[in-house]
């Protein structure tokens, strides 16, 4: 009996496991993997980005008919949020020609940094990963437009300078970091450290190890004692609720409180409610539906039941931040059409089409989104990340408000400082190929 | 010198200095462990019945505030929703007796162990299959839970009570008295201890060791459910919950895989352990040291002794 | 009939002490080492290669090690990701301060450094045991995870605090870094993993093994014997580390690329403690068997929609990929607890025996 059932099983698994010689489909598109995750510990925040960049590019393909006419070949691979699985994704999508792989996780970007260049496929990791890669001398291969997170704490500083009324302002004062513990919270660090020296103020750093994310009640206690005026967070996925949450129990004055663009999501505040009205976070694209190529999206793919979103979160922030992501794709690849002459493109014209990437105030307006973002202007050659501006939203209780104008980042403070980083990636990483690719014209 | 001074003197200065906030740490230390000691609990009410460490445990919380938010989302209101939840959490430990257990019985504990594995992953793909792993709010407010926060002026400041913890640690120890009582005082109750006792005697008195099985798979269930609702309300209903699951596994230690008092005793002394530690020690490693700190007070009390606090003592023979 | 033993005589004490005393098993093992060398280096897509040989190759090391500890001497651990860590840091620290020693070499000596580790987190051991040990470990797993977060001369005081694998060379082949092809790789790690699965199956043949595995028998009968209980247990510790330690830096050495304090969390103790127990406590074939079951599994439910020709989205598939997973194990622990590992000695049974049932 037992040895039938076993039989059994096993046949099904053998068989199941000749399916893994999979034969490459060879339909005429351009091929863009989106690495997802909606599984997991950080699928709260995984899925609406998921969706926005799906819905985006599927909006294309139906109103559209893809990209110049060539239609666009989208495919998820489920992640979650996993280093590991997100490897075996690279290497399963590689196989089909993807113009350009989108990791959404910067445990991924990271082992995908020196694989870019042997394999000839961009890797756009809009505004995580790793922050040196935007110096485009030494990473040709990888783009993190619009900003860094050092631009973002430049941003913040920006902020709260002109609420202080001058950065110099600051002396004597203390302010308090709030971070998940990883590589992700722990890169602003050195700048935030320089500014302290800079403008004489006092760094507290308060840690959330990955494991307490959702038990932060010691780091808050710390809070209530060293009183900060500023507080500054890194949050991601189930830490950002939770710390909002705690900001509110031990009465932290809410628009003191500001965190990173990946800690405002709806879902971030929601949970606190009235409680987080006040609560700022820095953010790079537009919130809402009244932008005519999001009502596009509803019209041409939510409607007709071709998305997986929930009809209401259409507009969220999260959702709008994949809508971002994919224009971004979609507008390099336009640029690399334009660029090579062709058609069907591939991985080595969109990094072309990403050095050249321009999309003007017009331009955002001829996508149907106007002031969705800031003007993307200075990505080239060099730079692969351009530091563009982000502006400051505060939620009201119930939805997110922009509340500031477009904030220019330091470049001055953060340029160096990320040129430091690249050379000490390239020493540490020796022998690390020279660039060879030339450089294009911006268009 | 300077280093000793900052270890053995300076955080009781710091603790003499600012009472209030000394008050607070133990407050939340307080009910950060009675919350712990809640999932430990359902661990130990397994074990104790059938020998089974259930790793499930931590899935079966986050399940059961899923199930019951995921019911309220869809129209059926909270109380019958969470009537439901229970009436999923009974099916779910029928099941589970009926496929896993029941297989398995008198296989080597790893193997069972193993098994409360499979159960967590199913757990997992069932829930996001069904709900979806989108965080969710919990349903305080509509179940009644009270909101806000009391603030009391005490010691030259404030120590601040949210109203949340204070019915979570009410309904815990509502739950553990209630336990108590049924396992004491019940025919059931009675048949569960002499099951723990030995298998082979319950079984040759006619108990039924299904029925047992089941009931105590079911209490853990709503055990679970009790700790969802309150960590839920504390943060959001997540999968991420699931993580802090963990946490019930050095009370286990601390407490004794047996004992239900030593899993209250122990979630408290690691509860206030790692807060008290976290927060006056904390910043001499640079904080964040609470991740592994439970483990090494745990670890401490288990040098002196092997069994736990609370648990029976092995003699063992050859 | 087609596994017998029967006219195999041992005509001296070295043919007594062989590894596989049968002729079919000597067939069998140059058969497989001949499709692992030849075979499917010529014929296997890079896919295979990269993304289900060498994984399965380096978690079946590291089941490898577990199984030393948990399956021979009985002492269950969930610190195997933490230790896995320790070899990975000391390769990385290793090489950087070394640039020019053989990458292999690096390899193999991270080892000794997980080894020295996990003899220290092994000391609760000597007084406690079962599940208490099992947590007990778990400390291990948080306190090494909160150090590869928190010491940065771990990283080299690198901003984005993860390793990167820079490219080494041997005999002028890039082996390590993006250059390295999933071909050279997957040799330099089936060599590895071969090489020390034969010493793995040596010792546990000898004196050291069978204290071992008198320990886990019952640990007052084997201190009764003569027995030195804490040599032993810690030995069991180092040495389960030291294969722990090099199955990490192989990991990140030759399969990621790259990795940060989160791919050595206790997901992954969690994830080698499942190969072991499903391929067989106490079974170094087992620990392949497990190794490929639980990595192959989810790949091959991921792409068994595609090729039926089902649309599902992929969330959907990573759902029921988890359903299906947990339901299967509980139905191969039903059915044969002893894991995959028995049913290979059942299948042989069967071989030997046939035509007739018994």
């Amino acid at each position: 009996m037992r040895v039938k059932y076993l039989a059994l099983g096993l046949s099904l698994a053998v068989a199941g496991s000749a399916v893994i010689a999979s034969k490459a489909t060879a339909q005429e598109g351009i091929f863009v993997p989106l690495l997802t995750y909606r599984t997991g510990p950080f699928a709260g925040s995984g899925q609406p980005i998921a969706n926005g960049m799906n819905d985006y590019l599927q909006m294309l393909n139906e109103r559209d008919g893809g990209i110049g006419g060539v239609k666009l070949l989208i495919e998820e691979c489920e992640t979650g949020y996993d280093t590991k699985k997100g490897v075996e994704c690279y290497e399963q999508v590689k196989a089909k020609k993807p113009v350009v792989v989108n990791p959404y996780s910067t445990g991924i970007t990271l082992q995908l940094i020196p694989k870019a260049a042997v394999d000839k496929i961009p890797i756009l990791s809009m505004a995580y990963g790793l922050s040196a890669s935007a110096v485009g001398n030494d990473f040709p291969w990888i783009f993190n437009p619009p900003a860094t997170y050092w631009d973002g704490l430049s941003m913040m500083f920006r902020y709260i300078g002109g609420k202080e009324g001058g950065l110099d302002k600051l002396k004597g004062k203390t302010i308090g970091y709030v971070f998940f513990d990883g590589g992700y919270g722990r890169e602003p660090i050195p700048l935030l450290e320089q500014f302290a020296k800079d403008y004489g103020f006092e760094v507290k750093l308060y840690p959330v190890p990955a494991a307490e994310m959702q038990n932060q009640s010691a780091q808050w206690l710390n809070v209530r004692r060293d009183k900060p005026s500023w507080m500054i967070m890194w949050g991601w996925g189930a830490m950002n609720p939770t710390a909002v949450k705690e900001a509110a129990k031990i009465n932290f004055p809410m628009d003191k409180f500001i965190g990173i663009w990946w800690s405002g999501g709806e879902d971030d505040a929601r949970p606190a409610g009235a409680d987080a009205k006040g609560y700022l976070t820095l953010n790079f694209n537009g919130v809402g539906t009244s932008y005519p190529a999001i009502k596009d999206i509803q019209k041409f793919v939510v409607e007709k039941g071709k998305s997986q979103v929930d009809k209401t979160k259409v507009g969220e922030n999260l959702y709008n931040r994949g809508v971002y992501n994919s224009v971004l794709i979609a507008e390099a690849i336009r640029n690399a059409q334009k660029i090579s002459g062709k058609k069907v493109v591939t991985g080595e014209d969109v990094r072309r089409g990403f050095e050249t990437l321009q999309i003007s105030a017009a331009r955002w307006k001829e996508l149907g989104l106007t002031d969705f973002g800031a003007p993307i202007t200075s990505v080239s050659c060099t730079d692969h990340n351009g530091h563009h501006a982000a502006y400051m939203q505060q939620w009201d209780g119930a939805k997110w408000v922009k509340v500031s104008d477009w904030i220019a980042p330091m470049k001055d403070k953060v340029r160096p400082l990320l040129e430091a980083a690249a050379k000490d990636y390239v020493t540490k990483n020796q022998p690390w190929p020279k660039r060879t690719e030339p450089c294009d014209k911006s268009s | 010198m300077d280093i000793l001074y900052k270890i053995f003197i300076d955080p009781f200065v710091q603790m003499g200095g600012a009472p209030d906030l000394l008050v607070q740490t133990l407050w939340e230390g307080l009910v950060g462990g009675v919350l712990y000691a809640l999932i430990a609990l359902g661990f130990v009410l397994i074990f104790k019945a059938s020998g089974v460490f259930n790793f499930a445990q931590g899935i079966m919380v986050v399940f059961a505030a899923l199930t019951l938010v995921g019911l309220h989302e869809h129209g059926v209101p909270a109380y019958v929703a969470l009537a439901l939840t229970i009436a999923v959490m009974f099916g779910l430990a029928f099941t589970i007796e009926r496929l896993v257990l029941r297989p398995l019985v008198n296989q080597p504990d790893i193997i069972l162990f193993m098994a409360t594995f499979g159960m967590t992953y199913f757990l997992i793909g069932l829930g996001e299959l069904v709900f979806g792993g989108n965080p969710k709010i919990m349903i305080a407010s509509e179940l009644g839970l009270p909101r806000g926060a009391i603030e009391i002026k005490m010691l030259g400041g404030f120590v601040s009570l949210q109203k949340i913890d204070i019915a979570a640690a009410i309904i815990a120890s509502i739950m553990v008295t209630v336990l108590a009582i049924f396992f004491q005082k019940t025919r059931i109750g009675r048949a569960l201890r002499a099951v723990a006792d030995s298998h082979k005697a319950a079984l040759s008195v006619g108990i039924s060791l299904e029925q047992i099985w089941v009931i105590v798979w079911f209490a853990a269930g709503i055990v679970a459910l009790a700790t969802g609702i309150m960590w839920g309300a504390r943060s959001d209903v997540s999968f991420a919950l699931e993580i802090i699951a963990l946490k019930a596994l050095p009370v286990l230690i601390l407490g004794g895989f047996t004992s239900i008092p030593g899993a209250i005793v122990g979630g408290v002394i690691i509860g206030v352990g790692e807060k008290l530690g976290e927060f006056y020690w904390g910043p001499l490693l640079g904080s964040g040291i609470e991740s592994w700190l439970a483990y090494v007070i745990a670890l401490i009390f288990l040098l002196f002794r092997p069994q736990g606090l609370f648990g029976e003592r092995i003699i063992e023979r050859i | 009939m087609f596994y017998r033993e029967a006219g195999q005589f041992k005509t001296s004490y070295s043919a007594d002490e062989s590894v596989f005393p049968i002729l079919q098993d000597r067939i069998g093992i140059a058969v497989i080492l001949g499709l692992a060398f030849v075979v499917i280096p010529l014929t296997a897509t890079s896919f295979t290669l990269s993304s289900v040989l060498i994984p399965v190759l380096i978690f079946s090391l590291a089941a490898i090690g577990l199984n030393l500890l948990t399956g021979y001497t009985g002492l269950l651990s969930l610190g195997t990701g933490g230790f896995m860590g320790v070899g990975a840091y000391a390769c990385y620290k290793l090489t950087s301060l070394f640039p020019n020693a053989n990458i292999i070499v690096l390899i193999l000596a991270s080892g000794f450094f997980s080894a020295g580790i996990g003899a220290v987190f092994g000391l609760p051991s000597l007084r406690i045991k079962g599940f208490y040990l099992a947590v007990a470990t778990l400390a291990s797993q948080f306190f090494l995870s909160w150090c590869f977060v928190r010491v940065p001369w771990l990283v080299n005081y690198n901003v984005s605090n993860a390793i990167e694998v820079p490219t080494r060379t041997m005999f002028d082949i890039p082996i390590t870094g993006p250059n390295a092809t999933p071909m050279t790789r997957y040799l330099v790690v089936l060599s590895i993993v071969v090489g020390m699965t034969w010493l793995a199956s040596n010792l546990l043949r000898g004196r050291i093994g069978r204290t071992w595995m008198a320990v886990r028998d019952m640990d007052i009968a084997a201190e009764l014997i003569g027995i030195r209980l804490y040599r032993t247990k810690l030995l069991a510790f180092a040495v389960s580390s030291f294969y722990c330690g090099v199955a990490g830096a192989m990991m990140v050495f030759l399969w990621l690329g790259a990795a940060e304090a989160d791919s050595f969390n206790i997901n992954q103790s969690f994830l080698i403690l499942f190969m072991v127990i499903i391929g067989g406590l106490g079974s170094l074939i087992g620990s392949f068997f497990g190794a490929a079951f639980i990595w192959g599994l989810p790949i091959v439910l991921k792409m068994l929609p595609e090729f039926f020709g089902v649309k599902i989205h992929a969330a959907t598939v990573e759902h029921l990929q988890f359903m299906t997973l947990g339901a299967l194990i509980i139905f191969f622990l039903v059915v044969e607890p002893h894991g995959l590992a028995r049913l290979w000695q059942i299948g042989k049974q069967k071989l030997r025996v046939w035509p007739f049932p018994y």
